[in-house]
Parts: C-alpha cells; structure tokens; sequence
C-alpha cells in the first residue's frame, strides 16, 4: 500500500493542476481588458472530488482490476462443440440470419418513427463498415480516407440528378461505379505503400475530395451544398404528398390511403435493409471465393503470395476497387435519404467511425460489425442527454472495449471446410 | 533445367552478385551453400525477378526469364519455399493450401492436395488449425506443401532447416529426397552444409558474390577448404 501512496498522490495532484485552470477558473471581459474569475463553490467541490477519485482509484487500482477481472466476459454467441458439423453449423446459422431478417422486416412498422429513422441511419454504418472491412480487415490495408468513397457515391447521384435528372434508380449503380473507379485511381499510387505510409496518403485522399467539393463552388455548389434531391421511388410510386415528377404517382393514392409520411421513413429504412442484405450477401461470396483468400493471404504475407505467383497489384486494387464500391451505394442512398448533401457531412471523423466500426466489430467478422455499427451509432444517440460529455463516454467506451475485448466484439472465424474424400 | 549464365544483381550501388554461373539438371538436387551475406537468397530472388539481374541471363527451361515478371515467372513451372516459411498465419492449413493452388483446377487441387497430404499426414490431420499455432516443423511442411500445390517441376527451397530441431531436419531431408524420387528438380539453399552436401547430386559454394567452387556433393565433402570455412574443421 506504501509504495502506491505516493504515485495515487502525485495522480491526484496532476489531475487537481490540470483541472482547476480548465474548468475553476474563467475569463471574463472587463470592458477592455480579461480579468480572470474563479468559478462558483461548485464547480470547485466537483474539481476536488475528481481529484480525491483519481486518488483512491490509483490506490486501489489493483483491487479495482482484479474485481473487473472476475466479473465473467460474454460468452460466445453460440457455443458450438467441436463434434458438430459444419453443415449444421450452416443451417443454424441460417434460421438465426432468417430469423435476425424476418424481424428486420416487420419490425418498423411497429417502431416509432425516430427509431426507425434512426436504425436507417445504422444501416448505412453497416454497409459503409461491411465495405471498409474489405480493405482493411481482409485485404489488410489501412485506410483512413474511406469517406472519399462514400463522397464520391453521395455526389454522383446529387450531381447527376441536379444537371441530367437522372434517377435514383439509375444513379444508384453508377454512384458505385463512379466511387470504385475513384478507389481503382488511389490504388494505384499506395500499391507500393503499407502501414503508416498508406495510412497518411489514403488519409490525405479524403482530405482531397472533401476540399475539392468545398471548393468547386460552380460545380458542387461548394459549402453551401446540394439540396431537393429526390427521394427514391418505388417503381414510380412517390412518397411525397404530391407527385415531385410527372408520371409518378404518389404511393398513398396508388393504395388509396391516407397520406402519412411515416410511410417514406418506412420504405427508406426497408430499402436499406435491401442494401444491406445485397451487400452482406455480395460480400460473404467474396469472401469464400479465391478472391477473398488472396486478401486475407495478402494481409498475412506479402512475399508468400508473390512466391505463389499471385500477382498483389491486382490483389490490392481488387480490394480498393470493391470496397469503395460499397461506400459508394452508401453514399448514393446517403443523399437521397438526406435529400441534402454538403461537404460537411464528409469529413475525417466519418472515416474514424466507420474504421473504429470495423475494428470494434472484429477485423473480418460480418457480424461483428453489424453490431458494432449499432453500437457506435446508437450510443451517442442514446447518451444525448450528456451533450458535451458524449463524445467522452464515447472514448472512455473504445478505451475499455480494448483492455476487455481487444480482438473487436466477434473476432472473424475460419470456416471449417471438408473435403469429399478426407 | 535451369541456367544462370554470368549473372550480376545490385541492390542500388552495392553489388549483390558478381556474375554467378550455374546450372541445375533436371531430377537433380543442387545444393548451393555459403556464409550469411554471401548473397545466397538474392540468388533466389534473382531467378524470381525481384530484384531483376542488371546483366546475364537466366534461362528456365530453355526460356529467358531475366526480364520476365514475377508473377509469371512463379507460374511458369517454378515454387519457392521462402526462408523462415511464411505460411499465411491467419489461414487454416487448407486454406494455406488453397492459396497454392491458386491457378489450378478443381480436378488438379484435388490431385495434388492429396499427393501433399500423403508427403505430409500431419497436414491432413491439422487442415482446419490455423497455420499460425502450428510448431515449426510443421509450419515448415505447410510452406513446402503450398509450394507443391502450384505442380511445380522445379522447387526452390531456402533455409528449409532454419531454426528447427535435428530431428525435424531429418524428416525434411527426407521428404527433399522423395520429391527427387518422383523427378522433381531440386535447388536447395543452406546453411546446413553437411547436410545439404550430403543429399545433393551437386554443390555450389557461393562466396561475396561469387561461385568459388563447384562439385559433386560428395567431392564437396571431403574437400579440405570447404571442410574449414563450412562444417567446422
């Protein structure tokens, strides 16, 4: 206890030091000239009690952890033994997913409309985390300007709507398109690239786009923005209350029923579930594709996949050119949502969440990161009320998310195959 | 099978190979000894075309392959063992295997992951480990068995011994000399030069650079210099 008296002390000092010129004390304009104010008793009460708790928790710390360290972790999802097989594996897996989807499905239409609005927002995340897991959970390539992508999506379809008025439906795959040649384009110059050097450019690329929309105002409207883009259709039913194009009609009258905009949430929402899906869908047979395995062999070792006579100039635009892909869907399906898009909505911290998504979730883990998605989205939403302090809790939650689970909430499993004739 | 005619390398301004020369037979083993740094591996890496050689000729098969590209060139009949294994950690031992036979077929995988698992039971009984928690032995194995998947007619194998207990050596050794049984050529790079003289038809002792002697494995041996400066006295 004696030898932690005193490094608990000097903790408690630094924090009191460190405190109380922050928050005790505040300046105030004296007509021309600052005078320096002491904060109110409070403030000053919760400065020493934080103080006193940095104290006593480095006093005790070893107690504190080891307590942590009892308390039992989450056990695996399913345990599955050994002796069962991987086909039923599979086909329990596959009810669970049915399951997981059915309830996806009906379940807006029970849910409040922010909810609903808000789990559309999720979904994004999902895709936007599913699309980053590609290049930096599989293929190993750490890319901290995957905003770009998701930028470039937002803005084909609100540019192409803007000056050719094109439709959601046909800007939806072109925004993929437009987003995965722009990924193939950074491919190339990171191919020689890794680690922190990749890491510096990919972020510089984002850096890049984001200005480049601010600044060409003639084109992208600069920080003012995009508005009015239109919502999507369902095969030519609108869900406005008048029909924006001619043609269309809105979906209340097609059905004969009454006006009610929560229809829209509901049908946004259920077209991101589509998205999603597609995307899961799309990437699990990539990933159990030669494909996929390259990635992951290019992840572990470069040389080795070059003795193998794989080519990693292919490999890694492969990765770059699909991933974006994705976070172009994303974005296309961003915009429409919003129905107003500004360079705002793309900066670093965009990146940050969606590759915190992916490590958080597992590198590699589909599921994981679905979770962690929800995780990230739905806590700052939920811890609201704290205001300034949310972003705090949001770090203090990473924070402990690695000392417990450091391998992200469900590290990637490798599939058991079988051979026909083992 | 394979030629190295007068073959320089420079990493930069440092010249890595002074015009090496050699030539390794079909069915033969060729062992290729020398001390760290003598550029053993840049050989190796030479053939494989990363770094390129800045003069000479290599030719594989009758075909020139100096200035061919990597990738080609690892496809062209041609596997390498690199040193210290890299096998794909991560990876299940399948799927290690899965990798090396990345361009063949369905019906060839079959054949040939069979033919590995036969060389190498323990692999077929780990299939579904991660490679990463595998001794070194047998991640030795896995890398020697990836290398085979790719139908090789010519492997290359650097350091196979490295960092391995004598009797896992031994078992190594042994399966070099079957694959030679069933008429694979084999270029093997060591350290371990008793042992590698011993199962080579030939040898090659590299010195800064250079092939300072060339012989039978046998000759090799006995002969007095290389008994000094490589198998101790």
């Amino acid at each position: 206890m004696k030898d932690k008296f005193f490094p608990a002390l000097i903790a408690g000092i630094v924090t009191f030091v460190l405190a109380f010129p922050l928050l005790g004390l505040s300046i105030v304009a004296d007509g021309l000239t600052l005078g320096l104010e002491g904060a109110d008793t409070k403030t000053l009460g919760y400065i020493a009690l934080a103080s006193l708790a940095v104290f006593f928790f480095q006093l005790w710390k070893s107690n504190i952890v080891a307590v942590a360290k009892s308390i039992p972790l989450p056990k695996k999802a399913y345990s599955s033994p050994a002796a069962r097989s991987q086909s039923q594996r599979d086909k329990r897996e596959k009810l669970f997913t049915l399951i997981v989807v059915a309830l996806a499905l009906v379940w807006p239409f029970f849910a409040s409309r922010g909810n609903v609005d808000l789990a559309t927002l999720v979904l994004i995340y999902v895709m936007l985390g599913l699309g980053l897991n590609i290049v930096v959970g599989l293929a190993g390539l750490l890319d901290l300007g995957y905003v770009a992508f998701y930028a470039v999506g937002a803005y084909s379809y609100a540019l192409l709507y803007q000056y050719f008025g094109l439709s959601f439906w046909v800007c939806l795959p072109l925004a993929g398109l437009f987003a995965a040649i722009f990924g193939f384009i950074l491919g190339f110059p990171v191919l020689r690239l890794r680690g922190d050097y990749l890491a510096i450019v990919t972020l510089g690329f984002g850096e890049i786009i984001r200005i480049l929309l601010n600044n060409w105002t003639h084109l992208t409207g600069g920080p003012n923005g995009i508005g009015s883009i239109p919502k999507p259709s369902l095969f030519g039913l609108e869900f406005g209350r008048r029909a924006k194009e001619e043609g269309n009609v809105p979906f209340h009258e097609f059905f004969s029923i009454d006006y009610n905009s929560g229809y829209k949430v509901i049908f946004l929402y259920l077209l991101a579930l589509l998205l999603v899906l597609f995307t899961i869908f799309v990437i699990r047979r990539l990933m159990r594709m030669p494909v996929g395995r390259a990635w992951e062999a290019l992840r572990e070792d470069e040389i080795a996949c070059r003795s193998l006579g794989l080519n990693r100039t292919i490999i890694k635009l492969s990765a770059f050119t699909i991933g974006a892909s994705f976070a172009g869907f994303a974005g296309a399906f961003f915009s429409a949502r919003q129905g107003f898009i500004s360079p705002e909505s793309f900066t670093f911290i965009e990146s940050a969440i969606i590759l915190a998504i992916v490590v958080l979730g597992g590198m590699g883990s589909q599921l994981g990161i679905i979770l962690a998605a929800v995780a990230m989205t739905v806590l700052p939403e939920l811890a609201r009320e704290f205001q300034e302090y949310r972003m705090l809790m949001f770090g203090l939650m990473m924070v402990l998310m690695m000392i417990w689970r450091p391998q992200g909430l469900l590290p990637m499993k490798r599939r058991h195959m079988e051979l026909t004739n083992g | 099978m394979l030629k190295l005619q007068n073959v320089h390398t420079h990493y930069g301004k440092i010249e890595a190979l002074k015009g090496v020369s050699l030539e390794v037979k079909e069915g033969e083993i060729v062992s290729l000894i020398g001390a760290n740094g003598a550029g053993k591996s840049t050989l190796l890496m030479t053939v494989c075309g990363d770094p390129r050689a800045s003069s000479g000729k290599i030719l594989f098969e009758g075909n020139d392959i100096t200035q061919a590209n990597t990738p080609d060139i690892m496809r062209s009949g041609l596997a390498i063992v690199p040193e210290g294994r890299r096998v794909f950690a991560g990876l299940t031992v399948l799927e290690n295997l899965h990798m090396g036979g990345f361009f063949t077929n369905k019906q060839e995988f079959e054949s040939t992951l069979e033919h590995v698992f036969k060389l190498f039971p323990r692999l077929r009984e780990r299939q579904s480990q991660r490679s990463g928690t595998m001794s070194g032995g047998e991640q030795q194995m896995l890398a020697i068995g990836r290398a085979l998947m790719t139908k090789p007619r010519m492997i290359f194998l650097d350091e196979p011994s490295l960092g391995l207990a004598p009797i896992i050596i031994n078992q190594i050794f042994e399966i070099i000399e079957q694959l030679r049984d069933e008429g694979m050529t084999v270029f093997l790079v060591e350290q371990n030069a008793n042992q590698a003289l011993r199962l080579a038809d030939r040898g090659y002792v590299l010195e800064n650079g250079e092939v300072v002697l060339q012989d039978t494995g046998d000759n090799l041996l006995v002969n007095e210099d290389v008994r000094k400066a490589y198998l101790g006295g």
